[in-house]
């Protein structure tokens, strides 16, 4: 009787699988005691099915149909925009094992979703007043650069774009794959 | 005396049967001892024996600031700590002085705490390991203790123990070695997709992990915005709830704390479970979980259900897209974050003259290091113009989903969720460094970072020993900004688990740690 009622609750609040979950747990209950069970061993037997004893997904196969391959002009462009190297084909190759890593979120059916950006999007978040609250720290900021002149931070000369990399090892190995 | 916990360290302060001074002594001579663990980037001695000293009087004066007065704690190297240097282990800052504290250092200050140092970490929170740090790699001091000695040289007696150790985990594997170790009495870590939790369960302690937007993280140098919160290592769950009570709160310095008020609360020591729903994600059970694992894991459903708890499997479907979907974000925000960097202002600064654009290259090339570098241009990539679609706003979907899986849950009834917090034991160093970054990264955090993609509670309790005699914990996740009901079902289970605490074992090199016991609250 408790067991169909707890069933019956079950289906009104819950989905119709774990119905099935506490159907398959009554079963497993009664069994263990029709065949005198010990009272651990049928613990073990309902408790062992809450949690799934075999593992419910597999990693995916690599998605060898997935192109991951970088180009020379985009490495270039990367390194421009990132203002760091890829240092040496090792690198080059992290990437692509990056991307590869990432091309499994296209098996998600994403049809409608909004995007996610904060998890505090249902809230209004605090604005304080738009007011000087804090100052007169030049000095102690200046102190941590490593160079200034008077109340200056120093920058080398400006508007010059990188130098085209010459002797890049990578690129070159790269460009004699293509 | 090291091994009491938070709480009996400062009643022994109010009844007069210790000193904040003598035990600020203890701990120092304590990370003195244990240096070989490399937990600590920098040891704040000085600054710690003058703040003892003061907390020394006020307790002579009967007038202690709060219940953190006079408690030794540890800060990860990533908190911005006035006038002491703060280098996130990485070249880039290496030198760096901050002109101000972090809201929660300053709030552990307020309270009369005494910073004993700044602690270990992968280079700017990128990893999982805390071997990626240019002061070298933590190691974990369960590495040391009797149970892992014996088994060790019961299976292989010629191991040679100078390179025979295992990780701490990481990113915060620094401050989650101080605790376990002894060294201090809480730790701040942060938790971008597990730094605290992680480390926290392979060294045998409990981590927390607030709600988002529940702990400032104001001069928490960002690595994910969007996902970054501070996180407590303790011994107990009663200590990080102590602490939890200290740095919660709206900060006018971060804009993303709440504005509600934030009580803090104590946890009950009768904890009933009757009207308490626990939560199983089958997708928890992932490939690739150990045996061990699987196990308490089971058993410690099997013991919430005896207690009343109503137990159910529940369904996340996204569970498995959650850390590839995290590594896109990441790798993008980081990309973001790490723009500041550049030499101009403070930290590392190459000497190129020719542009600002070559000094700028040449300042990066050498301050970041190859995980950095790579985190950096992957998370380029994902935002080029025309990847940004097919990656960047595809994890942010994906991203939604993953949220809403846990929306889904708690509104099916259930109050709380039960996950294995790692896949396995602590990993032995040679062994881990055989993979890159990344896939460590993959690894270690595919329980953890969901709860920061979702933005909800969750903490690391241990629950027991595997058979080479390392810890292994369990993770629950609660409801966003229900740490009270979330704490007081990690207490319960605290209690019923009866963790043996780390005993350390054996002299090391010049090292004098012999039968030193580190007793810690789990057996209380």
């Amino acid at each position: 009787m408790w067991l169909q009622m707890t069933a019956t609750r079950c289906w009104r609040r819950l989905e119709f699988r774990r119905l099935l979950s506490v159907q398959f747990k009554v079963t497993v209950t009664l069994l263990s005691l029709s065949t005198g069970g010990t009272g651990g061993f049928t613990d073990h037997m309902v408790f062992a099915f809450q949690v799934p004893q075999s593992p419910t997904w597999t990693i995916e196969p690599d998605t060898s149909t997935q192109d991951c391959h970088v180009s020379a002009e985009v490495i270039d462009h990367l390194e421009r925009l990132a203002l760091v190297d890829f240092r040496n084909q090792d690198g080059v190759q992290r990437l692509e094992r990056a991307i590869q890593f990432a091309s499994q979120l296209h098996n998600v059916n994403t049809e409608g979703v909004e995007p996610l950006s904060s998890v505090l999007e249902d809230r209004a978040l605090y604005l304080r007043s738009d007011t000087v609250t804090t100052g007169n720290c030049t000095e102690l900021l200046l102190g941590n650069a490593n160079t200034v002149v008077e109340e200056y931070f120093v920058a080398p000369p400006g508007n010059i774009p990188l130098p085209p990399q010459k002797d890049n090892i990578y690129l070159s190995s790269k460009s004699e794959d293509l | 005396m090291l091994g009491i916990s938070l709480r009996e360290a400062a009643a022994a302060f109010r009844l007069g049967q210790l000193t904040p001074t003598e035990l600020c002594r203890k701990c120092l001579a304590f990370i003195r001892e244990t240096s070989f663990l490399n937990a600590y980037i920098t040891v704040t001695e000085d600054v710690a024996l003058k703040q003892a000293a003061e907390a020394d009087l006020r307790f002579d004066q009967g007038k202690p600031l709060g219940v953190l007065d006079g408690i030794p704690f540890a800060i990860k190297d990533n908190f911005s700590t006035k006038n002491i240097e703060t280098t996130c282990a990485s070249q880039m800052l290496k030198g760096y002085i901050p002109p101000y504290n972090a809201t929660v250092v300053q709030r552990l200050l307020d309270q009369g705490a005494v910073l004993m140092g700044k602690t270990n970490l992968d280079e700017f929170a990128m990893g999982s390991g805390s071997t990626d740090s240019i002061f070298g790699p933590v190691k974990n001091p369960w590495s040391y203790s009797k149970q892992f000695r014996e088994k060790r040289k019961a299976c292989c007696p010629d191991s040679n123990e100078s390179s025979d150790w295992v990780i701490t985990g990481g990113s915060s594997g620094g401050s989650a070695a101080s605790v376990s170790a002894g060294t201090c009495y809480v730790a701040l870590g942060s938790d971008t997709g597990g730094s605290t939790r992680n480390p926290a369960c392979h060294c045998g302690i409990v981590g927390l992990k607030p709600t988002y937007g529940l702990v400032s993280r104001h001069g928490l140098i960002p690595l994910v915005n969007s996902m970054d919160v501070p996180g407590i290592l303790a011994r107990c769950v009663d200590d990080a709830a102590t602490v939890l009570g200290v740095i919660a709160g709206h900060d006018p310095q971060d804009a993303t704390t709440i504005q509600d008020h934030i009580l803090p609360f104590t946890l009950p020591d009768v904890i009933d479970l009757s009207k308490l729903c626990v939560g199983i994600p089958k997708e928890y059970h992932a490939p690739g979980l150990s045996s061990e694992i699987l196990s308490i894991w089971t058993k410690a459903a099997d013991m919430m259900e005896k207690a009343g708890a109503k137990v159910v499997e529940v369904s996340m479907p996204h569970t498995r897209y959650s850390i590839v979907c995290y590594h896109v974000l990441c790798t993008a925000e980081v990309a973001s974050n790490m723009a500041r960097f550049d030499g101009l202002e403070y930290g590392h600064r190459a000497d190129i003259k020719d542009s600002t654009e070559a000094m700028y290259s040449a300042t990066r090339r050498g301050g970041f290091n190859d995980v950095v570098r790579g985190r950096i241009l992957s998370g380029n990539f994902f935002l080029l113009k025309q990847n940004y679609e097919k990656y960047f706003l595809k994890a942010q979907k994906v991203r939604r989903l993953i949220a809403d899986d846990f929306v889904n849950a708690f509104k099916s009834g259930v109050d709380i969720l039960l996950t294995p917090t790692t896949l396995g034991d602590a990993a032995p160093y040679l062994d881990f460094i055989q993979e890159d970054n990344r896939t460590r990264s993959a690894q270690e955090d595919v329980f953890t970072q969901c709860a920061n993609m979702a933005g909800v509670p969750a903490i690391t309790v241990p629950a027991g020993l595997s058979s080479r005699g390392l810890p292994l914990g369990l993770q629950f996740i609660g409801q966003a900004f229900c740490e009270q009901q979330l704490l007081s079902v990690a207490k319960w289970f605290e209690k019923q688990t009866n963790f043996c605490p780390l005993v350390l074992h054996k002299t090391h090199d010049n090292g004098h740690i012999d039968k030193r016991q580190s007793k810690s609250a789990f057996s209380l």
